[in-house]
């Protein structure tokens, strides 16, 4: 590496770093988008609209709406609520039954020995292939989709939480024990905390799972939602509007992962704290 | 003040006591055959090799641990799951504090179940706090506070819950000398306002002696009684007058030789 380059490194290691650091990154993301641009403009391909101009039909389509509706508009309350109101019923739904089941499983050895075979069984099965299975089941409308999200979000989410609690530090719980405090404030107040690092961290990929099961669902059986768009896109050729249906699926999935991620700084502070303490 | 107090009744009697980790090839005895009693309110050292087995018998006091033979009885009965109003200020002090607590809500913990009014779990998290001077670390968390201290919000913690029955084990192991002196009086006169009853499991002789009622000598592992010593010096002890009386001398040196053929031929240090 020249001089300029081992310049770069060590000024990403200094205080300053951070700083540097981001304005080193928005303009690796500037030059990315520049070149996209001048790309597209260069060949001119009807298959590779520019950035610019998908970008503008992402506006228009949907963030075009009256101040009252906030700048929404008509177009999301058809496609992208549904789209939504899926992926957020079908995650939520497998959070709720991945910690809980997690738990028990975790802190149950009878229930470990039992349910452990299958759990890591369905680890192997890939979401997608669910989908079939699904559509016999129920059918084309919105149960079949929420059904397909949360059973195929299920494993990270189970997987993670069962780890998490097995790995709690067994000092902690016989400190709960000593003093007295019982099995249901023990969970409460020592496994959970102390499990929810990794329960986060299933819940970041399952998140990411569930979009993707999200739009494969409504491609295959759907009368509206972003991936019912995406597919009348492509039918009727308008090769723009398919691809602002891909980056608002990409903008869809950012804003979803920085949300948790805001929910997941907040509540575990503490770990960041104790993690680079005892980096040192 | 007296010079040794009256016989107590016996609180707590361990008998026969044997535990063995693991099974066959790769078993461990950690205890062989413990006897001794302690009685209410009395100040119990324990003292011992490294790996003799002196954590094992505080679990096995503080039922934590099954051992594999004899008992533990507490107010004559025998004790097989955690009893009530027992506190363990464990050895390895920082894995047994909650690091997503704050100082204060980890010293809180275990008066929750207590059910104690507000203003007095206040008050106890206070004193206690201030006890151990961290007050002013009360909003920091466990790993911002370095090794000492976390030692220290350990110590609260158990202070705090005002046990019948307290079971320390090295607790001062990570302090600097003049902070120990003074952990060591806020244990002694902790210990003489609520009567509690002590067991104390320390590496320093100098220590045992300071504090306790009596010297509970382990042999090498497994642990067995070596001896069993009576400290009959008078209460209240001061850090500079105890320990330079001619008893204390004898006793120490008493203790040491003790516990010297114990460690065998290997080491010749002053300390364990
Ligand atoms: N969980 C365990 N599994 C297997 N063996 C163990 C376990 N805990 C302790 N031992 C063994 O039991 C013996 C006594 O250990 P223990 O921790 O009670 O000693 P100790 O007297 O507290 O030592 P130290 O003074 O170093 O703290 C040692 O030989 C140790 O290797
Ligand atoms: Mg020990």
């Amino acid at each position: 590496m020249g001089e300029a380059g081992d310049r770069l490194t060590r000024g990403l290691t200094t205080v300053r770093g951070a700083a540097s650091e981001l304005l080193l990154r928005s303009a690796v993301v500037v030059a990315g988008l520049l070149v996209w641009q001048l790309v597209t403009m260069a060949i001119e391909s009807a298959f590779f609209p520019t950035p610019l101009e998908i970008f503008g039909r992402v506006i228009e389509t949907w963030f075009s709406g009256s101040p009252g509706t906030l700048f929404l508009t008509e177009e999301v309350g058809r496609n992208v609520a549904p789209s939504l109101m899926r992926l957020l019923s079908g995650w939520l739904l497998a959070v709720a039954l991945g910690v809980g089941l997690g738990l028990a499983i975790g802190r149950i050895d009878w229930l470990a020995a039992m349910l452990g075979p299958i759990v890591q069984f369905t680890r192997a099965i890939p979401p997608p292939a669910l989908v079939p299975l699904f559509l016999v089941l129920l059918g084309i409308g919105d149960g079949m989709k929420v059904g397909l999200i949360a059973v195929g979000v299920l494993p990270p989410i189970l997987l993670n939480t069962i780890d998490g609690v097995r790995s709690v530090d067994s000092l902690q719980l016989d400190t709960g024990r000593v003093f007295g405090i019982d099995r249901r404030r023990r969970l409460a107040r020592i496994v959970i905390p102390s499990a929810m690092p990794q329960i986060f961290a299933g819940l970041r990929v399952s998140l990411a799972i569930a979009v993707i099961l999200m739009v494969i669902s409504e491609l295959v059986a759907s009368t509206d939602g972003i991936g019912f768009g995406l597919l009348q896109a492509q039918r009727g050729f308008r090769i723009p509007d398919m691809w602002a249906h891909i980056m608002l699926l990409s903008i869809l999935g950012l804003a979803l992962n920085s949300g948790l991620t805001q929910v997941e700084r907040r509540a575990l502070r503490w770990h960041r704290g104790a993690r680079r303490r005892s980096e040192v | 003040m007296t010079v040794t107090r009256a016989p107590r009744p016996d609180l707590l009697a361990v008998a026969g006591l044997c535990h063995t980790y693991g099974a066959g090839a790769v078993a461990t005895v950690a205890i062989d055959d413990l006897d001794f009693e302690v009685g209410q309110g009395e100040f119990l050292s324990i003292v011992g090799p490294s790996g003799c087995g002196k954590t094992t018998l505080l679990r096995c006091v503080s039922g934590l641990q099954h051992p594999t033979a004899g008992t533990v009885t507490l107010h004559g009965e025998a004790i097989s799951d955690v009893p009530e109003g027992m506190a363990l200020v464990f050895q390895d002090y920082a894995r047994s504090l909650f690091p997503w607590m704050s100082v204060s809500s980890n010293v809180e913990f275990p008066l929750s179940r207590l059910r104690l009014p507000r203003s007095e779990r206040r008050e106890r998290i206070g004193e206690s706090l201030a006890a151990v001077r961290l007050d002013a670390a009360a909003d920091k968390y466990p790993w911002q506070l370095s090794g000492g201290m976390q030692q220290r919000v350990a110590i609260a913690r158990a202070l705090a819950y005002r046990p019948e029955v307290l079971l320390m084990d090295e607790p001062f192991a990570s302090v600097d000398a003049q902070t120990r002196a003074d952990l060591e009086d806020l244990v002694l006169d902790v210990w003489r306002r609520f009567s509690v009853t002590i067991l104390f499991v320390t590496h320093d002789i100098d220590e045992s002696v300071y504090l306790s009622d009596r010297v509970l000598v382990l042999s090498r592992s497994p642990a067995s009684v070596v001896a069993d010593i009576p400290v009959g010096l008078p209460r209240p002890r001061d850090q500079i007058e105890t320990k330079s009386a001619d008893g204390f001398v004898r006793l120490r040196a008493e203790v040491a030789r003790l516990i010297r053929p114990a460690r065998g031929a290997e080491t010749a240090g002053t300390s364990i």
